[in-house]
């Protein structure tokens, strides 16, 4: 059985710009257009357009939308001021992440960016548990952009018109509303830059008119490694419903203050912290030349001189910027930093070193 | 539609051949190969002096998307690899006929020559994968 894929407003426009269209979650969107490795680079040195359109829009509002979010969300909505936004996750009972989102505080209410793939499964959580006095509304009939790059900001001057000085002057998770345009300096690719939503019917001039102050469009591809090399998860490859924030490094995405404030998950969340965190995430580079793939398994080596299995591998890729393979992995918390640790590559055991994150030094 | 040049041979896993004037043989990916594979990242190629028969796996090619086995098309000797590619893989994606060849192979059966396919029944093969 298949349905037929959605097309974002943008997709002629990029059939025209020669793209390579996949599905990807039940939308027709490109891959690249024509080399990967070229948006990439072009994203990290000038600036770089996405089509981030498939994302769910949903906005909160009412009396009880703050009440409802506190409960809904491991951030704090209630310390974010009109015009700020934060990175969090919305946590099954057990404390499994059911999606990673951004929540803006907004004049009237919220609006969260939740992942296209989740979205049937995150409007049914959220319906199941709305508060009195909310009211949830998806708008879908918004597109939405990523502008990303050093050079992103100067660029899209023009097309930003007499929001760019205010646009200039916000930090980041910042935003403002320009008419119609919702304009957040947030992003996925560590570089400066920024985001905006805004109605369908604009997005195609909008993209016209950034394409020509020399931004490059850039595909699914690049997005996933620009994102990885900054250390940002994906949902569905880093995290999952079976796995806890604390064990995907987004326990700085749990506010834990005020005690009293009983969000889903927590007190699951706070047993798995009493207890001891049993797996932990993170990142690795593979020594030598080759490329890291999710679902690798990585080895501990033993006092007798074999390799025991410690974890695998969540998110791998040849790293464009570092020209390396890179990677995040979910390993058993017992693992000392400082072991020696391999992962099995076509049946050798390749040494890889236990590494910070973000890869590369973000910008945003 | 790709590029597929009439005076190679070829086989259905994508790699081409081209007979030398010295009878060897230049082995490497197609373009319909590179294409589908997307930007290549690294490139695995076979040790100089390795005998291998027809079919067996020669090397690996990994792109931006997946890791590919390189088979050889012949039975032989490897006399000589593109050392190039462990710095510029990108050849392969840019030059697949060219500068991105993989390996030269001493051939044990020229015989086997004759049951390679020719670039009409290769387009036959790239039009069936759609």
């Amino acid at each position: 059985m298949s349905t037929a894929l959605q097309r974002t407003p943008l997709a002629d426009a990029h059939e025209a710009a020669g793209a390579k269209m996949v599905p990807f979650f039940g939308w027709e969107m490109p891959l690249h257009y024509g080399s990967q490795l070229e948006e990439h680079h072009a994203v990290r040195a000038v600036g770089g357009i996405f089509d981030v359109s498939h994302m769910t829009v949903v906005d909160v509002v009412g009396p009880g939308a703050t009440a409802y979010l506190q409960r809904l969300l491991t951030q704090d909505v209630a310390t974010l001021k009109v015009g700020e936004a934060s990175y969090g996750a919305m946590l099954n009972e057990r404390g499994g992440v059911i999606d990673d989102l951004i929540a803006y505080r907004r004049e009237v209410g919220y609006r969260l960016v939740v992942n296209a793939a989740t979205r049937d499964r995150d409007l049914a959580w959220m319906t199941e548990h709305l508060g009195p006095d909310v009211v949830l509304t998806e708008r879908d009939e918004l597109a939405m952009l990523a502008v990303q790059g050093p050079e992103a900001l100067a660029r899209a001057q023009a097309w930003l018109g007499a929001a760019a000085p205010a646009v200039d002057a916000l930090g980041a998770f910042a935003f403002l509303e320009a008419g119609d345009r919702f304009l957040a300096r947030t992003g996925y690719t560590g570089e400066a830059g920024f985001e905006v939503i805004l109605p369908a019917g604009e997005v195609v001039d909008a993209w016209a008119a950034l394409l020509a102050a020399g931004l490059k469009p850039a595909g699914l591809g690049a997005r996933d490694t620009l994102r990885l090399e900054a250390g940002m998860n994906l949902y569905g490859q880093d995290m999952d419903e079976t796995v806890s924030p604390l064990e995907a490094n987004m326990g700085w995405t749990v506010a834990w203050a005020p005690e009293d404030r009983a969000f889903l998950g927590r007190e699951a969340l706070a047993a798995q912290k009493a207890a001891g965190v049993p797996r932990r995430q993170v990142g690795l580079r593979l020594e030598g030349k080759g490329v890291l793939r999710s679902g690798l398994t990585v080895c501990q080596a033993t006092p007798e001189g074999g390799w025991a299995p410690v974890g695998t591998l969540t998110s791998g890729a040849f790293s464009p910027t570092l020209k390396e393979g890179i990677a995040l992995a979910r390993l058993d918390a017992g693992v000392p930093k400082a072991a020696a640790l391999a992962v099995e590559l076509r049946g050798q055991f390749r040494p890889v070193q236990r590494c910070r994150l973000p890869f590369i030094k973000k910008h945003s | 539609m790709s590029d597929i040049p009439a005076e190679l041979k070829y086989i259905a896993s994508h790699e081409w051949v081209r007979l030398e004037a010295d009878g060897t043989v230049t082995v490497g990916v197609t373009d319909h190969a590179q294409d589908a594979l997307g930007d290549v990242v690294y490139v695995e190629l076979p040790e100089i002096d390795v005998v291998l028969s027809a079919g067996d796996e020669a090397g690996v090619v990994e792109s931006v998307k997946a890791a590919s086995d390189i088979y050889t098309p012949l039975s032989g000797t490897v006399i000589a690899v593109n050392s190039t590619l462990e710095d510029a893989p990108e050849q392969v994606n840019s030059d697949p006929y060219g500068d991105g060849w993989f390996f030269k192979l001493r051939l044990a059966d020229a015989g086997e020559l004759e049951e390679l396919l020719d670039a009409d029944a290769y387009a036959e093969v790239c039009d069936a994968e759609g």
